[in-house]
């Protein structure tokens, strides 16, 4: 349900300023903290990073502080390169993966919270229980009816291209919580992710469950809360769009009417 | 894990934070003209029940609908329906599969905001040269 304002328990407080380190190019971060051990509100901790001793991405600057000042910073980050999808957050107001969030971008403080609408495990890690159950309920996979051949499934270079644009997703989840209908419906709207995912599979050549995977997702929530707000395409930091799919997915549900 | 909190745990800030972006305004900017335009066609419908009634009602009717801050609604009504159909023929676009690059995205955007604003005034002051009052 649509509720603007965040429920009591995740008010925002004011946190704590970090002391100033030693060095010339000090730039602050401002840095959304929230401990299941402490039982108080989330809160805003201030640090600051010499710019002459730290990586250029704000990657960089987390894992900084994390070493040099505060060890308590929970974040998650793994490849950082942009291929595995741990670091997304919420940089300077978009959503975006922190490895590849390039700090002289951002003017001013850089405000880092965790994906927007989600339930906090700790500081910047958000839950993301949902996002994958809803990932599994599309049944990513192949799909087939008819016998398993002798060597592999073939598809043709032009069916192959089919899938450009949707295979280089890394279910991140930047975009489906920059969705504001994601935040609104989360619970039964499937999102732009997941369904980005979904017409990666309905449109590959060698799946056969095109029927029921559209069967699945002829739902009023599921699908169609998607109303082109644009905001998934936007944040996605492998530059796919997400809405488009979106698109192509209701005009299939519309082509096999006809 | 003795304890686990999962039911307290807060809800990130979305709404508070979130970068405003034209076409995320524009989005909802179209659906609050789109209820305008629900609640406003009540007025439309008065007016023309109110022909039908008699010629008495209609002219005090007519009075309402002439006063200046009616006049002001309506404006703002024209606004409303151009501003909403303009942004209808976006989401044409759309179901179509086209028109979602980016960079069309945002200059739809801001040819559906300037081209409300410069239809409404344009009918207005076309009615005006044809009836040569508002």
């Amino acid at each position: 349900m649509v509720a603007f304002s965040l429920p009591q328990n995740s008010k925002v407080d004011t946190g704590k300023a970090w002391p100033k380190p030693e060095g010339g190019s000090l730039r602050e971060f401002r840095i959304y903290r929230w401990s299941p051990d402490d039982h108080q509100n989330p809160r805003i901790d201030t640090y600051h990073v010499d710019m002459k001793s730290c990586g250029p991405m704000v990657l960089d600057a987390l894992i900084k502080i994390k070493n040099e000042q505060d060890a308590t910073l929970t974040f998650r980050r793994s490849c950082r390169e942009g291929i595995c999808g741990s670091c997304a957050m919420n940089i300077d107001g978009t959503n975006t993966l922190a490895c590849l969030k390039s700090i002289d971008d951002v003017k001013g403080p850089v405000k880092i919270y965790p994906l927007p609408h989600m339930p906090v495990v700790k500081d910047l890690v958000p839950d993301l229980t949902r996002f994958y159950a809803q990932h599994r309920s599309i049944e990513p996979w192949l799909k087939t009816s008819t016998p398993t051949p002798q060597a592999e499934w073939k598809q043709s270079r032009p069916d192959r291209a089919k899938l450009d644009g949707l295979y280089e997703c890394i279910l991140c989840a930047c975009c489906s919580t920059s969705c504001p209908s994601y935040w609104w419906n989360g619970d039964r709207y499937l999102g732009p992710a997941v369904l980005l995912q979904a017409y990666r599979w309905l449109i590959d050549s060698r799946d056969e469950g095109t029927g029921e995977r559209l069967d699945n997702l002829e739902d009023p929530f599921r699908l169609y809360r998607c109303h082109t707000i644009m905001n998934c395409a936007k944040a996605c930091p492998k530059h796919l769009n997400p809405a488009k799919a979106i698109a192509e997915i209701k005009k299939m549900m519309v082509e096999r009417r006809l | 894990m003795a304890e686990t909190h999962t039911d307290k745990r807060p809800l990130s800030p979305h709404l508070q934070i979130y970068r405003p972006m034209l076409t995320m305004m524009m989005s909802i900017v179209h659906r609050i003209t789109g209820s305008a335009l629900y609640f406003g066609i009540v007025f439309f419908v008065w007016w023309l029940i109110a022909g039908a009634i008699s010629a008495e009602y209609f002219a005090m009717t007519q009075a309402v609908f002439g006063h200046w801050l009616s006049k002001i609604i309506l404006f703002g009504f024209t606004w409303a329906l151009i501003h909403h159909m303009l942004g209808g023929l976006r989401h044409l676009l759309w179901d179509t599969g086209h028109g979602f690059k980016l960079t069309t995205v945002e200059f739809m955007a801001r040819a559906n905001l300037v081209l409300s604003i410069v239809l409404t005034f344009a009918l207005w002051i076309g009615v005006y040269l044809v009836r040569g009052t508002l």
